[in-house]
């Protein structure tokens, strides 16, 4: 048994009636790594992090948490905590007291310090006694994680984390997401928000349709020989783009799609091409005020990999 | 796990790593803080320990009383009528509506906030959940109904005071008979209020966060009350739980009607065991992974309407078998002898109140005479038809006395005897004392007859 790895899953199949939402799916994540989900909705996200938490099983393969088999429904071992869709939490109690009740449901003294550690970790300790009715989404997703955090996790399992945070929440979720990682908790967090998957995230798994179509870390992706779209912000556009249409391996893009003003352009390329037209701008005399990818690369890889999975069905 | 473990230590390495399930006493006081952190809740404990008291009070203390309701001619009398008019209430509105906000919502309630899977992540047993919620209901709900039966009985002992109390055949009850009765008729009524907490689970884990699971309580016991009002026959309207808040009234009669109340209660309870086994096996059947599962599917309505439907023609089937009631019960016998006991005993009173000499209801030899309106309509069954004129004989006096009664005799076998006349025995509300005006326990009086043929002498 490796104990530095917290999932462990190979072939894993889950159907419910004639709807696959996991297809033969292989997952490794270790301890201290944050591991993202990524896929387009129904590619079977919430389906694995219902499978982690021990809400489902599997019809067929085997999963691994913690270094024990997960066989039966409710069946995960101590030490996987966290939410699937949205952290719920009872509106009629304070936060203090919802953490207290789900302590007291798992054999802790509700009056322990540990209450109030977590809830000054997710920063929710000025509003520790109000009722938790009026709570911004923001607020109980901090109060899910706070809940979450209670249980001491080895396996942090969550869905959507940041959804409804503001800047500074977001980035007070993602210090205690690290912070948790660097002491060895292993995060399995799914998302739609790329930039935040490309914050926390030293690994992170494509999805589409229940399968796996990309899983390993996220320079990778960055790496792959993958056309990416790039804004190039010339001192004279008009030559710059004679000079990226005359140049091989460069497609200039004139999407609607892609928003732009007049001064920007567009370019389609692999990395060593679009060397090479920089080379050729400079040698011009153009000089070059921003060169960007329009989309980060792991948008980008998402798209590309979901839409050549959707082709191919 | 290494090779080198043996198979008992994997196993004991195991029982570590794997989730330890939360025990059902640690899960139910878990509900219980949830329940109770809900301020409707709050207030229907507050409600009915304070309302009751206030109620009876203020009604003892008016003039006018509320006559049609069991024991209502009596809180002027008798601080232990409080309590019983307070049961009579409680029987058709208050507890049906209790178990629907305590029951008919504790399944429902985490459909509605979404919460099943951190409670289920956290449990990890859906039995021991059931268990759990079904265990915090019913101490909520027996908060609220000692609440009603404490409060009720303090406000009517507070206000009238600790007076002996006239039954149901108009024998006086000592007060500390009357209290072990008035204790009894509340715990009776817990058998029909866990049949119908039973129904509110079935409901809740049936419909989800439909308020149609909200309301199967209140709706089932409109239904049921309506049937008790129908001409059917007396072995349906036992065979149903709702029998069970009418039958304590045998407890004050003599002898005892025990049978239609055992009957009612066992009915009663089996309906509460039924129910809550199906809402447990629908329960620990459902799919919790699956976000639109709202519970309400026609297999799952099916499922939890089909067995009761069939405990009630079962039941129907044993009373009708055991008892042969298959008519109204109610027949000019059974009419005749009530009337006459209780007018025998109440004419006791009376003679008290008059400072006459003492009579017995032996020597006083009471019978009735009762008929249906005309000689063609059978002297049976309910009806405000009935005309009894009862006889009776004094000690000494060679001359019988007669009075007449008109009675209005409901399907549940209760009756009102209105006095008729003479105006000296029955005709007036009141009578003239020594002591001054007082009033006439002749001229109205309420009483039973007994629907099934099965009392237990006791």
């Amino acid at each position: 048994m490796d104990t530095h790895i917290a999932i462990r899953a190979r072939g894993v199949t889950k159907c419910f009636g004639d709807v696959v939402a996991l297809d033969g799916m292989d997952l490794d994540v270790t301890q201290g790594q944050i591991h993202g989900l990524v896929g387009p909705n129904g590619a079977g996200k919430t389906t694995l992090l219902g499978l982690l938490l021990g809400l489902a099983v599997a019809d067929s393969g085997r999963l691994e948490v913690l270094g024990t088999p997960v066989g039966r429904a409710l069946d995960a071992p101590d030490g996987v905590a966290g939410f699937v869709d949205s952290p719920a939490l009872y509106p009629s109690l304070t936060p203090r007291q919802n953490l207290a009740a789900l302590a007291a449901l798992r054999g802790h003294d509700a009056r322990t310090a540990e209450v109030d550690d977590v809830l000054a970790e997710v920063g929710l300790t000025g509003v520790a006694d109000d009722r938790t009715r009026g709570f911004s989404l923001g607020m109980r997703q901090r109060l899910g994680l706070a809940a979450a955090l209670l249980t001491k996790p080895r396996l942090l399992v969550l869905d959507e984390p940041s959804n409804g945070l503001d800047p500074a929440g977001k980035k007070h979720v993602h210090g205690v997401l690290n912070r948790l990682a660097a002491d060895g908790t292993a995060v399995v967090l799914s998302s739609h928000n790329m930039d935040d998957l490309e914050a926390l995230c030293s690994e992170v798994t494509i999805l589409a349709t229940g399968r796996v179509v990309f899983s390993g870390p996220l320079s990778k992706l960055a790496t792959d020989d993958r056309e990416l779209d790039y804004r190039l912000l010339a001192s004279d556009p008009q030559a710059a783009r004679g000079l990226a249409v005359d140049t091989a391996r460069i497609q200039v893009v004139d999407d609607a799609d892609v928003r732009h003003d007049a001064q920007t352009l567009v370019v389609r390329a692999q990395v060593p091409a679009l060397d090479e037209l920089v080379a050729e701008l400079v040698h011009a005399g153009i000089a070059v005020r921003e060169l960007a990818p329009v989309a980060s690369p792991l948008e980008a890889a998402f798209l590309a990999l979901t839409e050549q999975q959707e082709a191919g069905r | 796990m290494t090779a080198t473990l043996t198979p008992s230590r994997e196993q004991e390495q195991e029982q570590v790593t794997r989730g330890r399930r939360v025990p059902v006493t640690r899960a139910c006081r878990f509900e219980l803080v949830k329940l109770v952190s809900q301020w409707r809740i709050r207030l229907l404990v507050l409600a009915c320990w304070i309302v009751p008291a206030l109620f009876v009070a203020g009604v003892s203390g008016q003039a006018t009383l509320p006559v049609d309701t069991l024991f209502g001619r009596w809180m002027h009398a008798s601080g232990w009528a409080g309590p019983l008019v307070m049961l009579g209430f409680a029987g058709t509105w208050t507890l049906p509506l209790l178990t629907s906000i305590v029951a008919g919502d504790v399944f429902a309630s985490e459909d509605r906030l979404g919460t099943w899977r951190q409670l289920l992540v956290a449990v990890r047993s859906p039995r021991r959940i059931f268990v759990a919620k079904a265990a915090a209901s019913l101490t909520v709900l027996l908060l609220l109904v000692a609440g009603l039966a404490v409060s009720s009985t303090v406000g009517g002992l507070l206000a009238v005071g600790d007076q002996p109390l006239v039954g149901l055949d108009g024998h006086l009850l000592a007060p500390s008979d009357a209290a072990v009765q008035v204790l009894l008729s509340w715990i009776c009524a817990l058998a029909p209020t866990l049949a119908l907490a039973a129904l509110g689970f079935l409901g809740s884990v049936t419909l989800g966060r439909s308020p149609m699971g909200l309301l199967v309580p209140v709706l089932v016991s409109l239904a049921m009350a309506v049937a008790q009002m129908l001409p059917l026959p007396a072995a349906v309207r036992v065979a149903l739980p709702s029998y069970a808040f009418i039958s304590w009234n045998g407890l004050f009669t003599g002898p005892q009607q025990l049978g239609p109340l055992l009957i009612g209660v066992v009915v009663s309870l089996v309906w509460a065991v039924v129910a809550t086994a199906l809402a447990y096996v629908l329960f620990v059947r459902r799919e919790f992974t699956n976000p639109t599962h709202d519970g309400s599917g026609r297999r799952a309505i099916t499922v939890g309407v089909l067995p009761l439907i069939g405990v009630a023609a079962v039941s129907f089937a044993v009373v009708a078998a055991t008892t042969s009631a298959t008519s109204s019960g109610i027949d000019q016998d059974k009419v005749q002898r009530s009337v006459a006991t209780a007018f025998a005993h109440l004419y006791r009173m009376q003679t008290g109140q008059l400072h006459r000499p003492g009579v017995t209801e032996a020597q006083l030899k009471a019978t009735a005479a009762c008929s249906k309106g005309s000689t063609s309509v059978a002297a049976q069954g309910p009806g405000n038809d009935w005309r009894c004129v009862v006889t009776w004989h004094l000690p000494g006096v060679e001359a019988t006395g007669q009075a007449i009664y008109q009675l209005d005799v409901t399907p549940d076998g209760r009756f009102m005897a209105d006095g008729d006349g003479p105006k000296e025995v029955n005709g007036y509300f009141l009578v003239r004392t020594p002591e001054g005006d007082a009033p006439n326990p002749l001229w109205q009086f309420d009483g039973n007859v007994e629907l099934l043929d099965t009392t237990l002498k006791g």
